[in-house]
């Protein structure tokens, strides 16, 4: 078993000091492709703690993602934050929306919860175009390039460049990926999965399942709102399109390519899934037709994705 | 215009907004009622509805109101071909596993979607009424299309709730949806039902977005709202039941109609989403629903 976990360590070890070496080789146009997935995958991980650890099918991640975006881009707009100071609070109140969306909505199951996470991501969209006086609604908010840098312990960082933002999106990733693994190895991680495998029988052993899952929601929640307020902040753009149904969709595609229930997973299908959608979207406006048939395929032909193959076949210990 | 008759005629707006309403709903709640099965697709169905009502009457030029005749049975009927090889090429695969089914109809979302773009292009398109006459009230005048089409649905609704509660087909689909494992027991051929059942419910969506595309236009994006209306619909009036979708349709369509008319769509969607979450708060399993067993 310790060799296991040693294994596993290195393994995650590894793919973050190959991202990090990466940033050397890319090319312009690839290196910000790679500084986009990294922000995205830190929200499909999130999304993947819900998902695959717990078993519970959202589709309203959009509104946490956006959570985060629109405090942490509106706190910089209209109050002049500082960047720290508007990232953390896009976290705390992504963590104060999931926890709240987590009490009303784990009051139903399977399907209706599906539904009511889409429902209430659709209210808080309809809530970007609706107070377009704050937030302009389709045409968004631009940061302006002076409060994009800011200055830790008197050394400036500087948000308009591409190294900083590289760097700055592997760190959360880092993080990212310390947080998920110590969750999933730890005894919160091993609860989610009894959850997912069964609720009745876990409640009986004395759990209180409905805390489990609020925990996991409030946990997935504040990721996503990190991830979203890492993008405005680092793109300095925050618009409605990323509260919409397309983004709560694409991080259960981005999970379950890579393997739901697997940390690198979401990682691997965030990376896969872009480049496939940008090399797509250069042949044609119809992109998204590659988004429904690997979604019908995966489903189909390949519902574990690959990290989960991977991890039936060869890889076990892979957590 | 006085307070009272501008009411009357938001009224009027919520009744064909719910009669639609009651049509597109009742195909996701009839799928969802007997097969299990989320239809995130739905939408679509509605949209390839009207994208094919454009299409059929754009070729024929005899007479609109023959080529709308003429798309009001063939689109639905090209929309439940669709609708059958989905049902087998993709659900029965899936062995209509609920988790799988909702991933695959979201794909399926986007396949049509899609599609629909490549074929038909990104412009919305108007579709003539077949007639215009406008019914003359004291205040105003009023498009007798509109009223025809809350007849027409009132009409399918009654249909179908006959033929669900008082024929053998009915009583077949009734047993399957109350317990599948003893249908198949005693016979029933469940996965042809299941088929049947997953057809007619896209045609109902088909059918009305035929008999709203007259008023509204036809564009390949127009499949969200009401597959979003129609969650909302299924959940207060309760998964599966058929006479609360049909009154919760009416409840969300007015009130959507009104309110839309008085202040703005969008204030309207906040409000029946939040209908939502109070429903759910007080009763999970809807108003008319029973718990899922």
């Amino acid at each position: 078993m310790t060799g296991d976990v040693g294994k596993a360590v290195w393994l995650h070890a590894g793919v973050i000091f190959t991202l990090f070496a990466m940033q050397f080789v890319l090319p312009d146009y690839h290196h910000l492709i790679a500084t986009r997935v990294m922000v995205l995958a830190v929200f499909a991980m999130g999304y993947n703690v819900m998902f695959g650890y717990t078993g519970l099918l959202s589709l309203g991640h959009a509104m946490f993602f956006g959570t985060g975006m629109y405090t942490a881009g509106m706190t910089v707009y209209h109050l002049g934050w500082s960047v720290p100071l508007a990232f953390t609070a896009g976290i705390v109140s992504g963590a104060f929306v999931s926890l709240l969306l987590g009490a009303i909505a784990l009051r139903t199951a399977g399907v209706s919860f599906m539904i009511v996470t889409l429902m209430f991501s659709q209210v808080a969209y309809l809530a970007t175009l609706y107070f377009t006086s704050y937030t302009r609604g389709d045409e968004g908010l631009v940061l302006p390039a002076a409060a994009r840098s800011f200055s830790v312990f008197g050394h400036v960082v500087d948000l308009t460049d591409p190294a900083t933002r590289y760097n700055l999106a592997l760190a959360l990733l880092t993080i990212t990926v310390i947080v998920v693994f110590k969750l999933v190895r730890g005894s919160t991680g091993r609860a989610l999965v009894a959850v997912r495998e069964n609720e009745p029988r876990t409640q009986m052993l004395g759990y209180n399942t409905f805390v489990i899952k609020l925990e996991s929601v409030v946990i997935s929640g504040s990721l996503s709102a990190a991830s979203g307020a890492a993008y405005a902040l680092l793109f300095a753009y925050v618009g409605s399109s990323f509260t919409s149904i397309q983004y709560s969709i694409d991080a259960l595609l981005f999970t379950l390519l890579g393997g739901a229930g697997t940390v690198l997973g979401p990682l691997l299908g965030s990376f896969i899934m872009f480049y496939l959608i940008d090399i797509a979207s250069s042949y044609t406006a119809a992109y998204l037709l590659v988004t429904g048939f690997v979604l019908i395929g995966l489903v189909l032909f390949f519902p574990r994705g690959l990290l989960g193959a991977l991890k039936t076949r060869w890889l076990p210990w892979l957590p | 215009m006085d307070f009272g008759p501008y009411l009357f005629l938001a009224s009027l707006e919520g009744l064909v907004q719910a009669a639609v309403l009651s049509l597109t709903a009742l195909g996701l709640s009839l799928v969802f009622g007997v097969m299990r099965v989320v239809n995130v697709g739905h939408g679509e169905f509605y949209m390839l509805g009207a994208v094919l009502a454009w299409w059929i009457t754009s070729l024929i030029s005899i007479h609109p109101a023959a080529g709308f005749l003429i798309a009001l049975v063939l689109s639905p009927v090209l929309v439940g071909v669709v609708a059958y090889a989905a049902d087998r090429l993709i659900l029965s695969r899936l062995d209509y596993n609920p988790e799988a089914t909702i991933v695959a109809t979201i794909g399926m979302l986007y396949v049509l979607q899609q599609l629909a773009l490549i074929y038909f292009g990104p412009d919305a398109r108007p579709v003539e009424a077949p007639f215009y006459f406008r019914v003359q009230f004291p205040w105003f005048g009023y498009s007798g299309y509109k009223l025809i089409v809350v007849v027409a649905a009132t009409g399918l609704l009654l249909a179908s709730w006959f033929v669900i509660a008082r024929t053998r087909v009915g009583l077949i689909m009734r047993a399957t949806q109350f317990d599948g494992e003893m249908a198949r027991a005693l016979g029933i051929p469940v996965r042809r039902v299941y088929s049947l059942v997953f057809v007619v419910g896209a045609m109902f969506a088909a059918v009305a977005a035929v008999l709203i595309v007259p008023i509204r236009q036809a564009h390949y994006l127009m499949g969200l709202d009401p597959l979003l209306l129609s969650f909302i619909v299924v959940i207060i009036g309760g998964l599966g039941s058929i006479r609360g979708t049909i009154v919760a349709a009416t409840i969300i369509g007015m009130s959507d109609g009104i309110i839309s008319v008085f202040f703005s769509p969008t204030l309207a969607k906040m409000v029946s989403t939040f209908l939502v979450a109070l429903v759910l708060i007080v009763r999970p399993e809807g108003l008319f629903g029973a718990k899922i067993r």
